[in-house]
């Protein structure tokens, strides 16, 4: 989240999409009823389904799973067209001025440069003019043809209400009512929140769908300001925190990147970190990353990791792909190319696209270990349970250990919601049987480990046997000196840059924030986001006084939220170019002629004068991007693309199919099935009563919703002859499962591009362990397909069948 | 607004008290009691209370149901889906409060609305059920307005739910006495609200004086009025007298679509109007009215032990004739 949850109250207007905040995110959804409530806000619900979040909205349109691009360009079209558009914003704190070279393009759905042969983008053509000065060329009057806004208005063009209907099949009407209240936010003192989750994620364009937003938000001026934002909705505890600490192939503590082969030494991997500011007198913030870096590699290897062998750079794995993720893990495994597999608090066997290719993966392994509070159908996917887990029980060699783990309340340390709040816990109660916490097991695993290394050598010892480990008890290192750990200490004494007589830490002593780290080895810090959480002041994660001067929402002393405690990110943008608040009543910030200040952390150094430093401190260009340039694989603006899967063709390029260059495996892409045989869109998605796999283990949460359903529409049962409650079979042409048929009204069937699409709603919940009934998730469908610049699976859009289950009854 | 635990309760809002309190509901707080069961002299003067559930709020998660499983440590069963989102599909004796979930395709604008309510007892000013009850002190209701049943004194007649126009109790057939919400009496009485509207995430279900309730439905309503709801109102159906858990409906004037709401709820004229003896006679009548046209009645009257049945005729009998009467031997208290 740009913002917090606490912050929704402030909204006029709450658009979920991409989401079903109400059903997935109840808790937080009271500040949606909140906001509806005390400030008279309305809430948009654009959804394939009719769902809870719909009951309670003022105005829904439906829309076919997999099209949320075409909605959003159409809405950006809408706004340009209709002057519904936060000038002063745009000018001043987007990238609409600045001119693009003028190679790039756009044509037949696909930008300059693609080479379908790598199915990937020369990107050289996707980026800015740069001056002799070094700096990217502006046109504030944004005349020139090639500034961004120019660009960006001959790109949506084609995203006429009429189109945005073909694509999406969201009726016309239904699509100007909800463009006309969103315009209304583009007046300063109307603001709008998105909420989105896992139904903008789950794509093979995920990342451009939320580029969508966030560019439709941009051009309303509703980034940074109280009451807007883009609003992630973490769909997992602590999923959060999980990211920031870099628990993904690819990356290092504090979003920063674990290196590839092609950066061999130090130098060559910070030559394309120099983040050098693209407008003069811009922060660009990450200019502090080697002090982020080494400040890493000094809290990961101490002494071992000095200025002369390059802070220890060769310890780090150098990646020969760009990432491994689960998807890829599972064709490696699948290839027999992978001998263990930890699996720590994951149940891949219902959470991994394609079943069977998890089984089968599983199968080739060696051995698998678990760690989970749970039984979980991923420990036990050897266990023959009839049709809902049909393997051949002795063909299967793979070992399995169980290694039972701590669940939240029985241990203590932060969960990180969505709004990046660090929140302290304390253990309430005793861990069952022989449980253990996940850190006492991996501690010894390491331990273990580092024994072997000690005792035997192997090819290269050194980055085991030098790791810092210097817990009070090397056998369960406490959460608490964890959590110093990824604040960072002064490791000698820290000198204030503009007064190198003046020592600002103490060495031993915690650092205040990470405007502390220092790139000379003298600090160090575990993740420097979380720098300023736990310092000399002391654990700031369980401070717990819920005081919130003025009802800004920002509740400043509750509990710690990165960065630096600011609750509203890109804050800076809540006031206009002399540094006064766009809106008085949603004051965040104010610049008083020296300095900013107010109820929130400013995002900009304190004394930035407002007309010259911009508010979008970590880009080079010092504003925001409407224009993404090269960062993206698949686009520096979002374009339609239609799923892998699809019941109609790509309206731009009848030979594209799905994201052209999403990263498909030979195996997969034969597992891809057409409209002809598999003629309906399913979706998949979690209900209320649920969550994840977890509760089916709880006896009420499986009271309140025993059993696996599909949801349909009257006229698909009507169709095909399905009963409200009859069983169904559902088959992808990766998979069957059997369900109860919910014959809703709340799905209905859309007409796009000429065609009658039916959807198939999916939920997730059941498995064969547990307390509810025995059941299948949607992955025994899902293609294995990802995002194609971060991999998350195409779960929310691919095609079906499905037809009465005939024969005996399976339940 | 007072703090005295005794008197006013606190809206579920507020954070409660957390030291022990003193109970102020129990027998001295009795004002009417079924079947000339025993009520207080001078009972506790309370404030009366009310729950509103704000169907315009409700996101029909369930946590209400969950923690009211919770609270009142009941186990229903794990059922089937049978091709809704209502689980367990009805009222039990394990389970007090339900979601009901409605498709209704909006005549008048051509919008299509998921109606959801949270359904359960409604604690009337004049409980049909405490008037049809054969069993002294089985139903009591406190001066709070709370209607509770007493289970040491329930003969598991069924009668409670024949006199119920809103269809709640439900006869267990492992104890053979009726369950209700009890609008979670035992947390109300020490300044808790019910653990529904605890649990309740956006505040769809709230819990306070009865007179508060109004102030913040009539808040609503105009909320809802302003969303173009033009008949947005409160529903406190005078035909039983009020209730003390109130709905905000977006269409007050047509409670029926809300899952069969009654429009104009009554307490059966036979119940109402009988005194003494001629109670026996209105119970048989009640009961042949129920085998005939009320389903649930149907399956409750069924659900009574032919032997429970003749106790119960006893117990009538004899509290009819002004005897003592006395709990069924070996029944367990819940």
């Amino acid at each position: 989240m740009t913002n917090s949850w606490t912050d929704i109250k402030n909204t006029d207007l709450v658009i979920v999409m991409g989401g079903n905040a109400a059903e997935a995110h109840p808790c937080g959804f009271k500040w949606v009823t909140e906001a509806k409530h005390q400030r008279g806000a309305k809430l948009i619900v654009v959804d394939p389904r009719f769902t809870r979040t719909a009951s309670v909205a003022d105005y829904y349109a439906p829309i076919r799973p997999g099209s949320d691009i075409a909605f959003l360009m159409g809405l950006i079209r809408y706004m340009i067209e209709n002057d519904k558009v936060q000038w002063e914003y745009v000018k001043a704190f987007t990238n609409a001025s600045l001119i693009v070279k003028d190679e790039f393009g756009w044509a037949d759905g696909l930008f300059t440069g693609y080479d379908e042969e790598k199915r990937d983008y020369d990107k050289s053509s996707w980026d800015y003019v740069i001056g002799d000065d070094g700096f990217a060329v502006t046109d504030p009057t944004l005349q020139n043809p090639r500034c961004v806004w120019n660009l960006l208005k001959a790109h949506v063009d084609v995203y006429t209400p009429e189109m945005v209907e073909r694509i999406t099949g969201t009726p016309k009407d239904r699509f100007l009512k909800i463009a006309e209240m969103i315009g209304e936010c583009s007046s300063p003192t109307k603001t709008m929140t998105s909420m989105y989750a896992l139904g903008w994620t789950q794509h093979s364009k995920g990342a451009q769908n939320i580029r969508g937003m966030a560019m439709l938000q941009l051009i309303l001026g509703n980034i940074g300001v109280r009451g807007g934002g883009m609003n992630a909705l973490r769909g997992h505890s602590n999923i959060q925190g999980l990211t920031d600490i870099g628990l993904m192939s690819n990356l290092i503590p504090g979003y920063l990147n674990i290196p590839t082969e092609r950066e061999a030494d130090w130098a060559t991997y910070m030559t394309s970190r120099a983040f050098k500011p693209l407008r003069p007198g811009q922060t660009s913030y990450w200019q502090n990353y080697p002090k982020f870096m080494v400040s890493f590699m000094k809290s990961m290897w101490g002494d071992a990791a000095q200025k002369d062998n390059d802070w220890a750079y060769h310890y780090l794995p150098k990646l020969d792909v760009p990432s491994y993720d689960i998807l890829r893990m599972y064709e490696l495994m699948d290839e027999g190319r992978v001998n263990l597999y930890f699996c720590q608090g994951f149940n891949p066997l219902l959470a991994t696209p394609n079943r069977d290719k998890v089984t089968r993966a599983f199968s080739k392994l060696k051995l698998l270990v678990t760690m989970d509070p749970l039984e979980t159908e991923t420990a036990r996917f050897w266990e023959n349970h009839g049709a809902h887990n049909d393997v051949d029980t002795a063909a299967i060699q793979t070992e399995v250990i169980q290694l039972p783990s701590s669940c939240f309340a029985e241990d203590e340390g932060a969960l990180v919601n969505s709004g990046r709040w660090l929140q302290w816990h304390w253990k309430a109660s005793d861990m069952p049987g022989e449980a253990r916490n996940d850190v006492w097991i991996m501690a010894q695993i390491f331990l273990r480990v580092r024994e072997l290394y000690r005792t035997e050598g192997g090819a290269f010892p050194d980055p085991i046997l030098n790791l810092t480990w210097d817990y009070a008890d090397p056998n369960e290192p406490h959460p608490e000196e964890l959590a110093r750990e990824m604040n960072g200490r002064a490791l000698s004494a820290v000198y204030d840059p503009t007064d190198p007589t003046k020592v600002v830490a103490e060495p031993g002593k915690q650092l205040l924030n990470f405007s502390q780290l220092r790139d000379d080895g003298s600090t160090a810090s575990g993740c420097w986001i979380y720098s300023g959480s736990f310092n000399e002041a002391g654990n700031n994660m369980a401070r717990r006084d819920n005081a919130d001067p003025d009802d800004t929402g920002a509740y400043p002393n509750w509990t710690w939220s990165w960065p630096l405690n600011r609750r509203t990110l890109y804050n800076r943008a809540s006031c206009d170019l002399n540094g006064k608040p766009w809106d008085p009543t949603r004051k965040i910030i104010e610049w008083d002629g020296e300095k900013w200040s107010g109820y929130d952390v400013p995002d900009i150094s304190p004394t930035a004068k407002p007309g010259e430093v911009m508010p979008f401190i970590m880009n080079q260009e010092g504003v925001s991007r409407l224009f993404s340039r090269g960062l993206m694989r698949d686009g520096p603006f979002p374009t339609h693309m239609e799923p892998f899967e699809s019941p109609v063709e790509n309206v731009f390029n009848k030979r594209m199919r799905g994201n052209p260059v999403v990263r498909v495996f030979a195996k997969d892409a034969a597992d891809l099935g057409t409209s002809d045989e598999f003629p309906f869109v399913a979706t998949s998605y979690r209900l209320t009563e649920h969550f994840h796999y977890w509760t089916k283990h709880n006896v009420v949460n499986a009271a309140l919703q025993p059993e696996f359903f599909v949801e349909i529409s009257e006229e698909l049962a009507a169709e095909r002859g399905i009963e409200r409650g009859g069983r169904v079979r559902v088959w992808s042409k990766r998979g069957e499962v059997w369900a109860v048929a919910l014959v809703t009204k709340r799905i209905k069937p859309m007409i796009c591009d000429g065609k009658t699409v039916h959807v198939v709603g999916i939920p997730l919940h059941w498995g064969f362990v547990g307390a509810a009934r025995k059941g299948w998730g949607p992955n025994s469908l899902t293609p294995v397909l990802g995002d194609a610049n971060v991999e998350t699976p195409e779960f929310k859009a691919f095609l079906v069948n499905i037809e009465p289950a005939v024969g005996e009854a399976v339940s | 607004m007072t703090t005295n635990i005794q008197d006013s309760p606190r809206t579920a809002l507020s954070n409660p008290p957390v030291q022990p309190g003193q109970s102020n509901l129990g027998q001295p707080a009795v004002r009417r009691s079924s079947a000339g069961g025993p009520v207080a002299e001078q009972p506790t003067p309370l404030t009366e209370v009310a729950k509103l559930i704000d169907v315009s709020k409700c996101i029909g998660c369930k946590a209400c149901q969950s923690a009211c499983i919770e609270w009142n440590d009941t186990h229903p069963e794990i059922e089937t889906n049978v091709g809704v989102y209502e689980n367990p599909h009805d009222l039990t004796p394990e389970m007090f409060t339900l979601m009901r979930f409605a498709e209704y395709d909006n005549p008048d604008n051509g919008n299509f609305e998921w109606l959801i309510r949270k359904d359960g007892c409604m604690h009337c000013e004049e409980p049909g059920c405490l008037k049809a009850c054969p069993a002294p002190g089985a139903i009591v209701q406190y001066t709070n307005g709370i209607v509770d049943f007493i289970h040491e004194n329930c003969i598991g007649c069924g009668y409670c739910v024949s006199g119920c126009p809103f269809d709640i109790p439900r006869i267990s057939q492992k104890t053979h006495v009726a369950y209700k919400c009890t609008l979670c009496s035992d947390r109300v009485a020490v300044g808790q609200g019910p653990a529904c509207a605890k649990a309740c995430p956006t505040h769809a279900i709230v819990f306070g004086t009865k007179e508060d309730m109004k102030i913040h439905a009539a808040a609503r309503i105009e909320d809802l009025k302003s969303r173009g709801y033009e008949n947005a109102g409160l529903y406190d159906p005078p035909g039983v007298g009020g209730t003390h858990v109130m709905y905000v409906l977006h269409h007050a004037d047509k409670p029926g679509i809300y899952n069969d709401l009654p429009e104009d709820p009554q307490i059966s004229p036979v119940v109402e109007g009988w005194k003494g003896p001629t109670k026996t006679v209105g119970l048989a009548a009640i009961g042949l009215a129920a085998v005939g046209s009320v389903v649930m009645g149907l399956f409750s009257r069924s659900a009574v032990a032919d032997e429970d049945e003749h106790q119960a005729q006893e117990m009538v009998d004899r509290a009819a004739a002004g005897l003592p009467v006395d709990p069924i031997p070996g029944r367990e208290q819940v």
